[in-house]
């Protein structure tokens, strides 16, 4: 393998063995960046100065004989929507095409701990908004797999990079499935942790009640110590959870004996890929085998999980979007005779389609005569999807099924239909609607080598079980292994 | 639910944005189709269901009332887009 | 068609807390624009918001003085509006499940007692402060936004329409304020913004139950403001109906220069605050033991204290009122009557004289130059007979000059009373004598002429002369 194409617990360890440099590792990334950014663009920044001078100063360390952290003088890379201070982040929105954020979002202050060499921000459906990262106001980003199609979204960069070898390991965020579903689609692993286990301070709000920070990795075992380093509570987030982190790498081992997987009967029918149902349950096959015992299960709620997400989502939306005015950071619009004026020009200049579609939906959810019959209510059946869970988890320790509906699709395919496209989010959105931890493995590849990933969810602050699940399976299986052949045009 | 014209423009008002006139009936039509599809939770029964705003039982977070340091003034005004003598300077406000 | 007045207020107290209710930004008054400032406040995007625990506690406190229900289970909600004051377009607020409800105080009108019911209180944040290019809004072509103010806590204390003259919204106002500073959670600094007032007011025909329409008139900073401008509304809403019109619902200013009331520009439709549950604060849940050990944690309120006063000392209604109108002086009070002091007398120098001194250097009894010992001991004295009441207002003056206790201000300046029967009647007989002419009169049936005998006396003898001793003596030997 390549140096650009290893884990970062191979490199770490060959930087502890002083087998390499992190100035060598950082070089080679950085030209892994210019042989093929032209053809993924996942960036949207690139801090090679910052990248180069921090690679030297860890070796320094090294060279002392001090000792590094696992993440020390390793290059990543960082979605655009968590404000890093200093660094331009834009939220792949034109409204903030200048904001530099004067302070660090918690998880970047629990990441310089550990002294990482971080590469740049990565492009994303503007505002997190989107499942493919066409809705980004720069450009779109391709799939190292096959670079006609979409990385998925909304962190299309982060997952693009790790897959084509730009970035060692990534951060993302996810809403309604905005990490598993383009780890899936780019065959990289990715993890949506329970709801407050990471602090959402700094990463900027589309909603609120759903957003949460997660790590794209090249294997499980990066996820685990990514996930260490990042997870916490945080006295800048109310809803961060007052609870022991625990050591996640611990959960690393190969065991699923007697573990009960339960297979929702309600995620399998819905004009799913063939293919994508094939590998998913043929990866719970493979876990059988290893003494897992596979239970069916009912979710009866899924079909209004939906709904209740384009509710919710873009109500918190609405309002969490409403500081993009123009008055004391962002863009502002020109040639406005008042503020009203310079308001609704700005907004309606500098956002995106999704992103006005989307709060006009959140407003009409929330405003006088509609509030009860849709955002109370959307809140109600919230709690039914949640109960589904919490009754299937009587039962099971893991519920097992798609990350996404389909393989990556082709880059404007869907993009004219939103409502076409928000369908796609029917195997991701549930569990965010119930606050449940989730993490996509590559399971497996359709006819045409485009990678499918299987989503492994469990309960509440049971990431311990899940990156056990995952661990287990991925080392029987050598998809963490594979890279993506950049080409395919 | 169909999303009417005044429904458009009332939405627009609240959300501080202007729909060019070639694109209101896109724009309806796109809010319709997803807020008919919404509709679907009409038929879910949650008469004594209680609405969750919050996933986990999380209550009673605070801080003490302990000063910390503010930012300087030049980076609280580093991305205004127009200031004036350590002010943000803002357009003619009309009543509101 | 005689009209009766409905009246209701909302009032925004800040509280004084060291911080912003979100933010660890400090909230001294003064500060040089946009530096008591940071992500939190300004809204910048990612930021989250933590509660300050004080603001919670000063909330229930103040619910529990005046004498709501405090809510186990209360939440914050997200008030949408865009107003450039507000970083985040929306104000976080309590919409449905405020901390206190159903509370009330009474008031002494000049009609007698009268109780106002309070709906609710709730918590929530302070917008910026916005600084016109011109003289006002309306003809200013820009204006500069200063953040500092920007999540400052305040309580917002809604009244119901119990309300009925513009005096009673005053008195509402004041004993509200004095309730508020009881329990310290507020400097009710009228003139640093500290406590202000929306009012609420409409007219309906005498003894009808149908309330009229309404029309408010937002940040009234001055108990003056609230009767004068309540006066005007009243009288040009009566004009309006009188002649047929309807009263528009709407927002008002008040122009104190011009003594009116100004229809602002009148909207459409009303504000759609799109109340929504913030998601990003979770629920406050206090248990009934957390309740009441707030509630064993108040002073004495005015209303107890002023009861006791009258009951304890005696004291009469209108002075036991103006003694416990601030904590500061009732407290003041407590300790002269402490150091040895009769009630009564407390009473009427802390009226008086200490009063009069204060108000004219302008400062409060905190800052008083004779603390409440020193006040005690010299009251004490005069009770004794040491000191004449006279003699005590030059002791009081030195007093307020000096640090020495009053025993050794009489001592030094000799000020001690003179009861002695034998020095004073060689005085009387000494005036006797210098004065024929007065002693004519009076003998003559002139009886006031016995006044100038009295005020010689006083005068040889430097005042020190026990004043009835004088009086009674010169009696004797004239009759």
């Amino acid at each position: 393998m390549k140096l650009f194409e290893q884990p970062a617990h191979v490199l770490h360890d060959m930087l502890v063995n002083k087998e390499i440099t992190s100035l060598e590792l950082t070089q080679a990334v950085l030209a892994r960046i210019d042989e093929v950014e032209g053809d993924v663009q996942a960036y949207l920044t690139i801090t090679r100065e910052e990248a180069l001078a921090k690679a030297k100063a860890v070796d320094e360390k090294i060279a002392k004989g001090e000792e590094i952290a696992f993440l020390e003088g390793i290059p990543g890379a960082i979605k655009d929507n968590i404000c890093t201070k200093g660094i331009k982040t834009t939220c792949a929105s034109k409204i903030l095409q200048k904001f530099v954020p004067p302070y660090d979002a918690t998880v970047m202050q629990k990441l310089e701990a550990q002294n990482p060499v971080v590469l740049g921000k990565t492009n994303l459906d503007e505002f997190a908004m989107g499942g493919s990262t066409e809705n980004s106001a720069y450009h779109p980003t391709c799939n190292p797999w096959n670079t006609d199609c979409v990385p998925g979204g909304s962190s299309g960069g982060s997952a693009a990079a790790v897959a084509a070898g730009t970035a060692v390991w990534a951060l993302g965020s996810d809403t309604g499935g905005s990490i598993r579903q383009p780890a899936s689609f780019c065959g990289v692993v990715g993890m949506k942790p329970t709801y407050g286990r990471v602090s959402r301070y700094g990463l900027v709000a589309y909603a609120s009640s759903l957003d949460q920070i997660g790590p794209i990795t090249k294997d499980v075992t990066d996820c685990a110590h990514i996930l260490n380093i990042i997870a916490g509570r945080d006295e800048m987030d109310s809803t961060s959870l007052d609870v022991q982190v625990p050591d996640f790498t611990k959960a690393l081992v190969q065991d699923v004996k007697g573990l009960k997987i339960g297979l929702p009967k309600e995620y399998f029918v819905k004009g799913m890929d063939p293919e994508v149902e094939a590998a998913v349950k043929n990866g719970v096959k493979e876990l059988e085998k290893l003494g897992a015992e596979v239970v069916e299960i009912s979710l009866p709620n899924t079909d209004y999980a939906i709904s209740t997400y384009y509710l919710i989502a873009p109500a918190e939306a609405a309002t969490n979007l409403a500081r993009y005015d123009g008055v004391s950071y962002g863009e502002r619009a020109e040639d406005a005779a008042d503020l009203v004026e310079m308001m609704t020009k700005t907004r309606t200049q500098y956002l995106g389609e999704e992103v006005k579609r989307r709060i006009m939906i959140g407003n009409y959810a929330l405003s006088a005569g509609y509030y009860d019959a849709y955002y109370l209510k959307a809140l109600k059946v919230r709690r039914l999807v949640k109960e589904d869970y919490d009754k299937a988890f009587k039962d099971v320790d893991v519920i097992i099924c798609p990350a996404a509906p389909s393989v990556a699709y082709k880059i404007g395919e869907k993009i004219s239909n939103p409502l076409e496209m928000y369908l796609q989010d029917a195997c991701t959105v549930p569990l965010n609607l119930a606050g449940l931890p989730g993490i996509s493995v590559p399971c497996g590849y359709n006819k045409d080598k485009m990678p499918i990933g299987m989503q492994i969810i469990g309960k509440a602050l049971d990431e311990e079980t899940i990156l056990r699940v995952a661990y287990t399976y991925e080392q029987s299986q050598s998809y963490h292994e594979d890279r993506a052949q950049l080409g395919g045009k | 639910m169909k999303v009417t014209k005044k429904d458009m423009e009332n939405v627009a008002v609240l959300s501080r944005l202007s729909i060019p006139a070639d694109k209101e009936e896109l724009y309806t039509q796109q809010l319709s189709d997803v807020l008919e599809y919404v509709d679907n939770l009409s038929a879910v029964p949650t008469d004594d269901i209680q609405p969750m705003a919050h996933v986990l039982p999380v209550s009673n977070v605070f801080r003490e009332d302990v000063v910390k340091e503010s930012l300087s003034r030049e980076l609280a005004l580093s991305n205004a887009p127009l200031k004036d003598d350590g002010y943000f300077r803002v357009p003619k406000v009309l009543e509101d | 068609m005689s009209y009766e007045a409905v009246i209701g207020l909302e009032i925004h107290s800040e509280l004084k807390t060291k911080t912003k209710i979100f933010c660890g930004c400090a909230t001294s008054f003064g500060a040089e624009h946009n530096t008591h400032v940071c992500p939190v406040c300004l809204g910048l995007p990612g930021v989250l918001p933590v509660l300050n625990k004080r603001v919670l506690e000063f909330a229930i406190k103040a619910g529990l003085a005046l004498n709501c229900k405090i809510n186990n289970f209360s939440k914050f909600d997200r008030k949408n509006y865009y107003y450039p004051d507000l970083p985040k377009n929306w104000q976080t607020s309590q919409y449905d499940l405020p901390i206190c409800e159903h509370g009330y105080v009474d008031i002494e009108t000049s009609k007698g007692k009268k109780r106002i019911r309070i709906t609710r209180i709730h918590m929530e944040e302070d917008a910026g402060k916005l600084v016109h290019s011109g003289n006002t809004i309306k003809d200013s072509e820009t204006s500069n936004v200063d953040y500092n103010r920007t999540g400052v806590p305040l309580i917002e204390i809604v009244s119901e329409p119990d309300m009925s003259t513009p005096e009673e919204a005053r008195l509402y106002m004041e004993k509200v304020k004095s309730i508020l500073q009881y329990i310290d959670v507020s400097n009710c600094k009228m003139e640093e913004g500290n406590l202000r007032a929306d009012l609420n007011v409409s007219l309906r025909p005498k003894g009808s139950d149908v309330l009229g329409t309404r029309t408010e008139m937002k940040n009234i900073n001055s108990f003056k403001a609230v009767e004068e401008a309540l006066e005007y509304e009243i009288e040009r809403q009566e004009e309006v109906l009188e002649d047929g019109g309807h009263i528009i619902q709407e927002t008002r200013t008040w122009d104190p220069d011009r003594g009116v009331t100004l229809s602002m520009r009148s909207k459409e439709n009303a504000h759609d605050y799109r109340y929504m549950p913030e998601p990003d604060l979770v629920p406050i849940i206090t248990s009934d033991e957390e309740i009441e050990k707030f509630r064993e944690s108040l002073p004495e309120l005015p209303d107890a204290r002023q009861a006791r006063l009258e009951s304890e000392y005696g004291l009469s209604s209108y002075d036991a009122g103006i003694i416990t109108s601030s904590r500061q002086m009732a407290e003041y009070f407590d300790a002269v009557v402490a150091a040895g002091a009769d009630a009564k007398l407390a009473a009427n120098w802390i009226m008086g004289d200490l009063s009069k001194n204060l108000n004219a250097e302008g400062i409060g009894i905190e800052e008083s130059p004779v603390e409440a010992q020193r006040l005690g001991e010299m009251i004490g004295l005069i009770s004794k007979g040491t000191i004449s009441s006279k003699i005590a207002k030059k002791v009081f003056e030195e007093m307020w000059k000096c640090p020495d206790s009053p025993e050794k201000i009489v001592k030094d300046k000799g000020l001690v009373q003179i009861t002695d029967t034998k020095a004073i009647e060689a005085i009387v007989d000494k005036v006797i004598a210098d004065n024929p002419k007065a002693v004519e009169e009076y003998k003559g049936g002139k009886k006031k002429a016995i006044g100038s005998l009295v005020g010689q006396v006083m005068k040889q003898s430097k005042g020190k002369a026990n004043p009835q001793m004088v009086n009674q003596l010169l009696a004797q030997k004239l009759d």
